[in-house]
């Protein structure tokens, strides 16, 4: 930034923006998370942040908010460079986010939720619960909402919550306010009533950083743009000056870079077909059918009900209705065992909590969902474990130096080649991959593609839920998109692309 | 290779036993004498049997604090029982006590099971309420030596090459419980289920079912043991085994059961369980206060778990390739 003197430097401060981050570098243990991205947030402006999931736009949350810190890069606050240790430091510069789910406490009070941490005190440093109290309706009369501050939080439903979260968030009298996807959990009405707050707040000539999925409102209420794609800074500026197709583009319009395998899909009979699958929250009217040597991908943003629908179809939870036919037979499905014993089986997300035991040994984690086979009456057959262990291992290339070595023990790829090996050895018709790449890299992420791959050319049917767009267009042959918990489109052949995806995703 | 990994942690605790016992034979070598071990072992015996149930539950990321209780109320029911029906067969009374504990204890496996209560909560609650139903049930009196048959009581002390049958009982359990363990699809479900509560579920094994049959087989000992108990002490009343299921835990914790679940082996219960009865033994004969006892046995529980923990602390991420395989 070019330095000016004297009272254009004023000047200058004025009409910039309150909060920049320059050059931002996060890194994860084999990814970056944030590589150089930029960020400009105007005071009385809207900025939108728009990407795909993974995109970095939850990471710079964390940055801004103080919870991460960034490896690379400076935070600008009125153009001198500030560090955030602790989320206090980012409060104490004005900053505050009112975030996807709220963040409150149940068992307080209305007024104890806006103020917990800095509630003002009377003359001996004790609570001042009048003063308290009477701010606390102030602020919530400024926003418009009719809650009353003693009110026990749990008693408010979730609209109402948000008011809170969004009194909370004035209280400290934030400069800077992120809202990270605030209408997900409203009705109509109630984002109509979040448009004028934040008009309310544009008024204050507070900063508003607002993150979104949903290109409606991003054209109503945001005055700018920035767009990040895989951690990187892609553009910004007017949305007076761009339209959807422009955003969706510079979201998703890279080179599909990563090479993805080459298939020559041979797809067989059908194998799985499900019908009229659904759930009082979560899903409903999920249908659709998988045959042998198919990669059938799934869509759809976070929070599509992609991953509860998975865990409906596998038996973990019980959906309402709807009927699974294996190879054309029904088959009722009540518990994960069922799944297993017909043949499906499902690698969730996340393999660190729900993949491998890593107090017992490679040979038992191996054969753990097949000891149906390798038992006789209850009692174990332990050279027919080993057996089994060894030959899936060896398939997997799994090296150890005993299959008595506890998982726990095991490098990160050799941990994921156990949960691999576990599932392989149930002999599966249908397999379910959730997420199966993510937080890996790119050379790991080549490697469990391949073996994707191959699996489809065993005659094993295989849905891969994916929120990378490459992944999906890479690998499937066919995509289901899911929105809100229904599916929004099927979608394969020449109608493949980035835009139908995302389009369908977002709904527009 | 298998044995010396997965018993580590029991080979350290031997170690320390045979420490322990070669302490007290320097003051009293009449202690380490082969009849009074077996003694040792025999007094031991009924806290081996509950440790042993704990155990299983413990591995399964529960505990059972109504074992002591569930011993008490079936004492208490095939005591009174042996009063009603003077006559009745051994047989008889062993399979009352197995079924009565086994059922005390799927009540406790079903509130977790079905109704999703904590553990620690639903086991707080049964272990009030046996010890009530005894007091309900018997009107708080007791059932003494005299009211009881000489069957009844002679069984625990009848004894078989040189053992009485009480040890013979605990040998046992402990040789069915490690075959359980080591070599049965149930057992391999209860270090599945503590060891990863998620990655089991996925794998198609039902975590509340899993714990319901841990809670059972741990009634069941203690049922066992309810009958043992009153006839070796020829009496019956509400408070007998008071607080045992502390020193139940204690065993348990000392003997590398981790109370988080997934690790822990049924040698590690009987060492654990024998170094709470060597102290307990040994303290009256060289001559230490028993009030030292139980800042022995205090020590020895957090000694052991500082240790465990201490060898369980997780060493990082595994990241470079030498590390690998060093464990």
């Amino acid at each position: 930034m070019l330095m000016q003197a004297g009272s254009d430097d004023n000047a200058q401060t004025l009409t910039g923006p309150v909060l920049s981050l320059d050059g931002i570098t996060k890194t994860f243990p084999g990814v970056k998370a944030l590589d150089e991205i930029r960020l400009d947030l105007h005071p009385g402006q809207v900025t939108a942040l728009v990407g795909e999931n993974g995109a970095g736009k939850s990471t710079v949350v964390k940055i801004l908010t103080g919870i991460y810190q960034p490896d690379g890069g400076e935070i600008r606050v009125d153009g001198s460079a500030r560090r955030f240790p602790s989320p206090q430091d980012a409060a104490d510069a004005g900053i505050t986010a009112i975030h996807q789910e709220t963040v409150l406490f149940d068992e307080l009070t209305v007024a104890e939720n806006i103020f917990l941490g800095h509630a003002p005190r009377n003359r001996w440093g004790l609570i001042d619960w009048p003063r308290m109290r009477r701010e606390a309706e102030t602020i919530l009369r400024g926003i418009g909402a009719q809650v009353d501050p003693d009110h026990p939080l749990r008693d408010l439903g979730i609209a109402n919550k948000h008011l809170v979260a969004i009194a909370r968030a004035l209280s400290i009298d934030a400069r800077v306010v992120i809202m990270d996807e605030p209408t997900a959990a409203l009705s109509h009405k109630e984002i109509e009533e979040l448009y004028e707050l934040v008009e309310t707040l544009k008024a204050q000539g507070k900063a508003i950083l607002f993150i979104s999925h949903k290109f409606d409102e991003i054209f109503r209420i945001a005055d700018r743009y920035t767009v990040f794609r895989d951690g990187q800074f892609v553009g910004a500026g007017l949305i007076a000056d761009v339209t959807e197709a422009d955003l969706v583009k510079m979201m998703v319009g890279r080179e599909v870079s990563q090479i993805f395998p080459k298939r020559s899909p041979s797809i067989g009979e059908e194998v799985l077909q499900v019908a009229g699958y659904a759930h009082p929250t979560e899903f409903a009217d999920i249908g659709f059918r998988l045959n042998r040597g198919e990669i059938l991908g799934f869509y759809g943003l976070v929070g599509a009900g992609r991953s509860e629908f998975m865990q409906a179809l596998f038996g973990i939870t019980k959906p309402s209705k709807g009927v699974t036919k294996i190879d054309g037979k029904i088959r009722v499905i009540r518990s994960p065992a069922d799944a297993v014993a017909n043949g499906i089986v499902y690698v969730p997300e996340d393999r660190g909590k729900q993949g491998a035991i890593t107090a017992l040994p490679i040979f038992q984690n191996v054969t753990l969902p097949s000891l149906a086979r390798t038992s006789r009456r209850g009692f174990l057959q332990l050279a027919e474990e080993f057996k089994l262990a060894r030959e899936y291992t060896r398939r997997l290339d799994l090296r150890a130096a005993s299959l008595d070595t506890p998982v726990g023990n095991l490098s990160g790829g050799n941990q994921q080649k156990v949960v691999i090996a576990k599932w392989l050895a149930t002999q599966p018709r249908v397999i379910i991959l959730d997420e199966p790449t993510k937080g890996i890299d790119i050379g790991s992420k080549a490697a469990v593609h391949d073996f994707m791959a191959e699996l489809a050319a065993q005659g094993l049917a295989v849905i891969m839920v994916s929120s990378e767009i490459p992944e999906i267009l890479g690998m499937s042959d066919r995509v289901i998109v899911m929105r809100e918990g229904r599916i929004a489109a099927e979608v394969q052949g020449d109608d493949l692309t980035p835009e139908t995806l995302v389009r369908h995703a977002a709904g527009i | 290779m298998i044995r010396k990994l997965a018993t580590r942690r029991e080979t350290l605790l031997l170690g320390a036993l045979l420490l322990l016992l070669a302490v007290i034979a320097t003051r009293f070598p009449g202690f380490v004498a082969p009849s009074n071990l077996a003694d040792v072992f025999n007094d031991t015996a009924p806290l081996i049997l509950l440790a042993i149930g704990q155990m299983v539950v413990i591995l399964t990321r529960c505990i059972d604090l109504s074992v002591a209780a569930n011993l008490a109320l079936t004492g208490m029911v095939v005591a009174m029982l042996n009063v009603a029906v003077p006559g009745l067969p051994v047989a008889v009374t062993l399979a009352v006590a197995l079924g009565l504990g086994a059922a005390l204890g799927m009540v406790n496996g079903l509130l977790v099971w079905k109704l999703d209560i904590p553990p620690i909560v639903v086991t707080l609650g049964t272990m009030t309420i046996f010890r009530g139903t005894i007091f309900v049930i018997s009107g708080g009196d007791w059932v003494n030596s005299h009211e009881m048959g000489e069957g009844f009581k002679a069984f625990p002390r009848a004894e078989l090459l040189g053992l009485p049958m009480l040890s013979w009982i605990a040998i046992l359990a402990l040789a069915v419980f490690s075959l359980v363990m080591t070599r049965t699809t149930l057992g391999r479900a209860f270090y599945a289920v503590g060891g990863n509560p998620h990655a089991a579920t996925y794998t198609g094994i039902d975590v509340g079912r899993t714990q319901f049959w841990a809670f059972t087989l741990s009634g069941t000992l203690a049922g066992l043991t309810g009958y043992l108990w009153v006839s070796r002490y020829a009496v019956a009343y509400v408070d007998i085994a008071g607080g045992f299921e502390l020193d139940v835990v204690a065993a348990c914790v000392i003997g590398g059961i981790s109370i988080m679940g997934g690790v822990g082996t049924v040698w590690g219960a009987l060492l654990g369980a024998l170094f709470l009865g060597v102290i307990k033994n040994a303290l009256p004969v060289v001559n230490i206060s028993p009030f030292w006892q139980l800042a022995i046995s205090g020590s020895a529980i957090i000694i052991a778990v500082a240790v465990n923990a201490r060898a369980g602390r997780d060493k990082g991420r595994i990241i470079l390739k030498s590390a690998e395989h060093a464990t």
